[in-house]
């Protein structure tokens, strides 16, 4: 186990004129879980795979438990990685995939056998220790490569998209599976996904990555609840955060077309501004009739989805989307009635996309 | 009841009879390819295990009634033949053993590095087969007299090696394509080093596709006449043996030399075909 320090890491691949990693610094704590989201081509990947050694930087420095490794090759590293296509070594019985780490590492064979049957009993793969992967589902493909990647005592774990080849149903129940099994190990873990659903029920710590930089990082439910730009609002949570331009009175007021909106204090000091105001979906309340500081919406598409109704509609030419509970009845074309709670409500510059902060 | 005979009189079924021909069409085209090829061998076969006597008769049985190894064992018993049959298999194992260790090792390095000449260098491969045989064989030959290897079977290995490398080559290297990048950095992860990641993960995992490069290979070397005529006298492979003393050989000599040609590269593509699709329970992907 190890932390992990990365600095001014710029990557750009051969051929390519953007850097796919542009001066990314980030410090990951020993033990902790974290994750690399964002769109593809955003250099999330790249990243890992330094991290890895299968890409060397241009410059910068990634040194692992304080050892500098930025230029050492992957099996130098004392590192254990998934990957999104599995990667099992197709010739060999599930039995020796699991294994491959331990025995390069001239492990005894007794010892081999006993970490791989306690990997395997972890991952429900006893039965099937003596087959080839060819003759194995692709979860217990990707089961075994997570094994494989657990036996060996790996300072580091990387798991680039492990469950993105995977049903939808079974990337749910491995999801928090291997959430359980990686907190029972302990080890320092570094995750990749597009899957932001992924990053904020695994991770402790995220972050969403937008052209090689670093958009935010933080706690997931920092991250879901105040996004530090609209970029990363819009590309955290399903649906993903609603932008309405807006603008702030002379006297501190929030004005959205015609219609007037109940504004937080923080909006005092930016008088007189254009915004974009952010809202999550699940954060509006809807009514049928007007209620005070309410504003006025019509209807367009109505989704129901079990446990809500989700709502596209039009407020002054722009559309949002809100929840509401599955009991409220509504139509196309309807009049609906909106309330934002102060607190939910974040407030970006409309220039520069960035958090509004009180100052 | 009466639903049921409406629906079936508006169902069309001429799609499907035609469908139905169409498969009957290509079975049939499927075994004219077949007899093209197999009722050659049969009739060589049938007149090398025949009696000299039944091949004189007429008309001919095309049943094997005469069954009989006395023509065989006279071919096999003429001078040279055996020693020709040996030079063959020497040439022709030697041939593989060398191209492979040349091409293999080409193929990857075609398949997974970027280098600058990588594709004159794709097209430069083929040229010595843009080259007629002779011409390259005679300028080989006096090269071969000078350094002493002349009519050995080692300058034969490595004509046919030269002749045989550029197929080596490009197949290994769309072979090595097909073995995915992934599983080799996973092995590199998990504690290879670049080379132990080839010859543990990389290579098993070629062997299929190698294995019908060298098939290639070694019935290319078993083939080829031209070449090893000229580059030796004494010791000729069986195709060249066999040839020079087609001319003035009886009838019966040529079916058994015939055979003898056919049966080893038959058995070999037959033995390398079982270890092809036996690898690991599937075929090459």
């Amino acid at each position: 186990m190890a932390d992990i320090t990365i600095s001014n890491l710029v990557k750009t691949y051969p051929g390519g004129t953007e850097r796919a990693t542009d001066d990314v610094s980030l410090h990951i704590a020993d033990g902790s879980f974290t994750v690399l989201l964002g769109p593809s081509g955003c250099g999330k990947t790249t990243l890992l795979r330094m991290l890895a050694g299968l890409e060397l930087p241009d410059s910068g420095a990634v040194s692992i438990g304080g050892r500098d490794v930025t230029y050492l090759p992957p099996n130098k590293r004392n590192i254990s990685m998934v990957f999104q296509s599995y990667a099992v070594f197709p010739h060999r019985s599930v039995r020796y995939n699991i294994g491959f780490g331990l025995q390069m590492a001239k492990v005894p064979k007794e010892q081999i056998d006993k970490k791989v049957q306690w990997a395997a009993d972890l991952l429900q793969l006893t039965p099937y220790l003596d087959r080839l992967p060819a003759k194995l589902s692709g979860g217990q493909r990707q089961r075994v490569a997570v094994a494989r990647a657990i036996v060996v005592d790996a300072d580091v774990l990387l798991m680039d998209e492990p469950l993105s080849n995977l049903d939808a149903l079974l990337r749910l129940n491995f999801r928090s599976e291997l959430k359980k099994i990686v907190q029972d190990l302990g080890t320092t873990t570094v995750y990749v996904t597009h899957d932001q659903s992924e990053a904020l029920s695994l991770g402790d710590q995220v972050a969403v990555m937008r052209k090689g930089r670093i958009a935010q990082l933080g706690d997931p439910l920092d991250v879901y609840d105040a996004p530090s730009d609209r970029f990363v609002g819009g590309f955290i949570g399903s649906p993903p955060m609603n932008f309405v331009d807006a603008a702030v009175t002379p006297d501190g007021e929030l004005v959205v077309g015609d219609q007037r909106l109940m504004a937080p204090s923080l909006l005092r000091s930016f008088g007189n501004h254009n915004i974009v105001l952010g809202v999550r979906a699940e954060n509006v309340s809807v009514a049928k009739d007007r209620e005070s500081g309410y504003i006025a919406a019509t209807v367009l598409v109505v989704e129901p989805m079990g446990s809500t109704i989700l709502l596209t509609v039009d407020v002054e030419g722009q559309t949002l989307k809100v929840q509401a509970p599955p009991s409220f009845r509504t139509a196309p074309h309807q009049t609906i009635w909106l309330g934002f709670s102060p607190n939910t409500m974040r407030f970006y510059d409309r220039e520069t996309s960035m958090a509004l902060e009180a100052n | 009841m009466s639903q049921a005979t409406a629906a079936n009189a508006t169902v069309d079924t001429a799609p499907l009879k035609r469908q139905k021909r169409n498969r009957v069409l290509l079975q049939l085209a499927c075994l004219a390819v077949s007899l093209f090829m197999l009722v050659p061998i049969y009739l060589i076969s049938l007149a090398a295990l025949s009696t000299r006597e039944s091949l004189n008769k007429f008309p001919l049985s095309l049943l094997p009634t005469s069954f009989s190894l006395e023509t065989l064992n006279a071919f096999l018993g003429s001078t040279g033949v055996f020693g020709a049959l040996g030079n063959s298999l020497i040439v022709g194992v030697g041939t593989l053993l060398l191209s492979a260790l040349i091409g293999v090792p080409a193929g990857y390095a075609l398949a997974r590095f970027a280098f600058p000449g990588k594709e004159p260098y794709q097209l430069f491969l083929l040229f010595t087969r843009a080259l007629p045989i002779v011409v390259l064989s005679v300028p080989l030959a006096r090269l071969f007299l000078t350094v002493d290897i002349y009519d050995t079977t080692y300058g034969v290995i490595l004509l046919h090696t030269a002749l045989a490398l550029p197929t080596t080559i490009l197949i290994s290297a769309s072979v090595f394509l097909g073995v995915p990048h992934d599983v080799e950095e996973a092995a590199r992860v998990f504690g290879c080093s670049p080379f132990s990641a080839f010859m543990r993960v990389v290579m098993p995992m070629a062997l299929p596709g190698i294995a019908a490069a060298s098939i290639f290979t070694f019935v290319m070397s078993w083939n080829e006449v031209l070449g090893a005529s000229i580059l030796t006298l004494d010791h000729r492979t069986l195709p060249a043996q066999v040839l020079t003393s087609l001319a003035d050989s009886p009838l019966a000599y040529r079916f058994a030399g015939g055979f003898a040609l056919v049966i080893p590269s038959i058995i070999f593509i037959a033995f390398m075909r079982r270890y092809l699709t036996n690898m690991w329970g599937s075929t090459i992907r």
